[in-house]
């Protein structure tokens, strides 16, 4: 019941109670007279009714007077201090109720002040400890970061799906040492937030140093990190370590849980190489003397112990020695001028359980050829040293040979240990093999289904120094393949607390913590815009008609992702288009002749471009008219652009569907950028990412928030239906 | 009776020394420089023990061990690797293949020959 209705009934109880005990009383009196009396009575109220009626009327007023003061002192007042009220709660905070009205509505105004002074002060002191926080995650930021690039070692930071989501300048300056020629020019293209990790590293070596890492997790190990060492398609040698990133274990006492890991990579290239030549040196001085030594040796054994030799045959004795001494002299010479050519590499090697290699390569063996598998006696506490990757390839390699030739059932696993060397064997009963077999397979290149490793058995053998060959055991029937390694000192690991400290989140130049929450690298549809990793490109051309022989002269590109346009990841490359380019054209693009000539061609462009583009999704403006250029290649180059392609245009159309023009400058002006350096490539593809990042949350206005909505809505719009 | 040794190495630097040692100790002595040719002398001059090398050209000396200690009308035959390869790793192999000696160059000339007296003692 508002206040209005309830004054009106007030002033309705307020006549009854004026009028109703006078009327009333009459209608009694009335009642109670005889008929004379009542002629009497009747006569009394035609003379004294006016008077009382007057009265009345001057009571009735002077009452509602006063309820009306008292409404409006009483109900008004205080519906007008609850808005004031409201009003410091919200809007401003600083506005105070002036105390107003009777002395209790004041009171209660003054306490009310009382009460929004004191709220005050706790939200100041609130607001004075969230600026200190965030002043010292800001310094710590900023320290981390500095730390980051002064470091001489590269470091990558990847979540489990191996996003990049931090990375510092050594591990950019490093991966742009490794890509060959053209990938250069784009200041290491494969390394960015956001970007696979697999473009630079293998992705089963990562996903077995991870699997390395759970385990010793599981154990508890004090050092839970795993390192290796891969070549790049380059053939550079690199070193890596990684250590994983936990999540926070929370109150409970819950697992921690790796969300992610720190790669340090070293290329350890050159190191490396001299390292492998002086134990090239070195080996082709032992080994190779060995066998002239015995021969010497020998021969001068027969000469000193038989004396009386006849002439004929110690000249051939002496011929040895005079050979072989030449023959060494000539090996020395060799090897010190020389060495180590063509010598293949050997491999430095990790400790690890022994148990833990063969656990993980029967499950690699059960998953990949379904092939069941046992354990028999496994020396628990023995450690080798080894390339555990390589060797768990070996391991699988035979398994499926095996497998395919045998139709063996069933494998078994053997960890033994004598002296200094570590046996790992494959039981298998049933079929033997014949020992040529195994001197086929030892330098066939080891492939298991789609996986093909350049080595072979042999080569695994001789970077863990050690051997393999086949036995059988005719009492039981079986037979099997046994890898001798060397065996590692057993490290002593403590269970203890030196686990890494979960990284806080902040976003200075190389970094994007927030990516640990973007989850697998393919492209989704139904992703939030917000969520989605953009290649926002644009290309300057000889002139408008790709079918009609025009060629792109320039490409320019930048990242975006989480709402941020990473003008450290960019591409911005010239391109000679081998025919000349039309003068009319020149005062647009600024481009020359001069300029584009000698520029890399088309086809060693495109590639660059496209890794940069894999697994992103491509923003240009107006790109129907780039793709075309780009869909044009297609066949000469064998490289398809099929990722979705949002239009800056188009969803320009669907933003502001009654303005005039779509130009990428009138819309730039419109959502308030900067345009500067137009016309070049990566210019226009800077103020096109600008333009789009600033679509984002004016599209989700309209309901548009995923990748799906936004192309459907762009296609629906009139100049989705303009064709080049 | 004299007993029959067959030496099986590539190198004739080597060959020469070991043909005239194993010949002054009385030994009838045949000789091969191949794996292959191995085979077919271990068939043709049934041996009582072979010298093998461990580096040679067609067959390696491990698979010409493995070859002969398969053939089981060839139970007594005695086979010692002589090799430049000194590593542990390859010394197991070629025991567990079942070369009854394995010894390394340079050896002593005397040591091998008392080897070889013991195993065909």
């Amino acid at each position: 019941m508002n206040a209005k209705i309830r004054f009106i009934l007030a002033v309705g109880v307020l006549v009854l109670l004026m009028t109703g005990p006078f009327g009333l009383t009459a209608a009694i009196v009335y009642a109670d007279l005889d008929a004379a009396g009542r002629a009497a009575f009747m006569a009394d109220m035609d003379r004294w009714l006016p008077i009382g009626g007057l009265m009345t009327v001057v009571g009735l007023f002077l009452g509602l007077q006063l309820l009306r003061a008292l409404f409006k002192q009483y109900v008004q007042g205080l519906m007008a201090m609850a808005e004031t009220l409201r009003l410091m709660l919200g809007a401003n905070r600083n506005f105070r109720v002036a105390p107003e009205g009777p002395p209790e509505v004041q009171e209660l105004a003054r306490a009310a002040n009382d009460l929004a002074q004191q709220r005050d002060a706790l939200l100041d002191d609130v607001e004075a400890r969230i600026a200190q926080a965030n002043a010292s995650v800001e310094e710590e930021k900023n320290r981390l970061a500095a730390l980051m690039s002064e470091l001489a070692l590269g470091v990558v930071v990847c979540n489990l799906d191996g996003r990049i989501l931090l990375y510092n300048n050594r591990a950019r300056l490093q991966f742009k040492a490794l890509a060959q020629g053209p990938s250069a020019m784009s200041g290491g293209a494969l390394i960015g937030l956001g970007r696979s990790i697999f473009s630079m590293l293998e992705r089963a070596q990562i996903t077995h140093a991870l699997e390395n890492i759970r385990q010793r997790l599981e154990k508890g190990s004090a050092e839970p990190v795993a390192n290796f060492i891969t070549t790049t398609r380059a053939g550079q040698l690199l070193r890596a370590q990684m250590a994983p990133v936990l999540s926070n274990p929370g109150e409970a006492a819950e697992e921690a849980r790796i969300t992610g890991y720190v790669l340090t990579i070293e290329n350890i290239t050159k190191s490396f190489e001299r390292e492998a030549q002086r134990d090239q040196a070195l080996q082709s001085l032992t080994d190779g003397s060995r066998s002239s030594l015995g021969n010497l040796r020998a021969a001068v054994e027969m000469l000193r112990d038989n004396p009386d030799m006849e002439g004929e045959l110690r000249e051939r004795f002496v011929g040895i020695i005079d050979d072989e001494t030449a023959r060494m002299s000539a090996r020395l010479q060799q090897t010190t001028s020389e060495f180590a050519d063509s010598l293949k590499t050997r491999w430095p090697l990790e400790d690890v359980l022994g148990m833990d290699v063969i656990a993980a390569a029967q499950r690699r063996i059960e998953d990949k050829l379904r092939l069941a598998t046992k354990s028999e006696t496994l020396d628990d506490g023995l450690w080798i040293r080894a390339d555990s990757f390589a060797l768990i390839q070996a391991i699988t390699f035979l398994a499926s040979r095996l497998q395919d030739h045998y139709d063996i059932r069933e494998l078994r696993f053997r960890l033994l240990a004598e002296g200094q060397m570590a046996f790992i064997d494959l039981i298998w009963s049933g079929t033997t093999v014949s020992s040529e077999t195994l001197y086929t397979w030892e330098l066939e290149a080891m492939s298991v289904g789609g996986d093909t490793s350049p080595l072979t058995l042999r080569d695994v053998a001789q970077r863990h120094g050690g051997e393999i060959w086949y036995q059988r055991e005719k009492a039981a029937h079986r037979a099997f393949f046994r890898f001798v390694l060397p065996v590692a000192a057993t490290p002593v690991t403590q269970p203890g607390e030196a686990r890494p400290v979960p990284h806080g989140e902040s976003r200075p130049e190389y970094y994007d913590f927030n990516l640990f929450n973007f989850s697998d690298t393919r492209i989704d549809l139904d992703r939030k815009l917000t969520e989605v990793a953009y290649s926002v490109f644009d290309t300057e051309t000889t002139g408008l008609e790709p079918s009609a022989g025009d060629e792109i002269i320039q490409i320019g590109a930048v990242r975006a992702i989480n709402g941020r346009l990473l003008r450290q990841e960019v591409i911005d490359q010239l391109i000679d288009p081998r025919i000349p380019l039309k003068p009319e054209g020149i005062p647009i693009h600024g481009i020359t002749e001069d300029m584009v000539r000698g520029q890399p061609t088309i086809d060693v462009v495109l590639p660059v471009f496209h890794e940069f583009c894999a697994d992103t999704v491509l923003v240009a403006h107006n790109a129907a008219f780039d793709m075309r250029f780009l869909q044009l290649k297609e066949e000469s180059t064998g490289l398809k652009f099929d990722q979705p392609v949002l239009d800056t245009l188009l969803l320009s159309a669907v933003i502001h569907p009654n303005q005039e023009s779509h130009k990428l400058e009138a819309i730039a002006a419109r959502l308030g950028i900067n345009v500067i350096g137009r016309h070049t490539a990566l210019g226009d593809a800077f103020v096109t990412g600008e333009v789009f990042l600033k679509m984002i949350p004016l599209l989700a206005e309209m309901g548009i928030h995923t990748l799906r909505q936004a192309l459907e809505a762009a296609e629906k719009t009139y100049y989705a239906r303009v064709k080049y | 009776m004299t007993k029959k040794i067959l030496i099986v190495d590539d190198e004739p630097n080597i060959v020469l020394s070991l043909e005239f040692m194993m010949k002054k100790e009385g030994f009838a002595v045949a000789v091969a420089a191949d794996g292959d040719a191995a085979l077919e002398q271990v068939a043709a001059f049934a041996p009582d023990l072979v010298l093998l090398d461990v580096m040679m050209p067609k067959k390696s000396g491990y698979e010409v061990c493995q070859l002969l200690r398969a053939d089981p009308a060839r139970a007594g035959l005695k086979i010692v690797m002589l090799t430049a390869k000194g590593r542990e790793t390859e010394v197991a192999k070629g025991i567990a293949l079942g070369a009854d000696a394995y010894v390394t160059k340079p050896f002593s000339t005397k040591d091998l020959v008392a080897q070889v007296k013991l195993l065909l003692a």
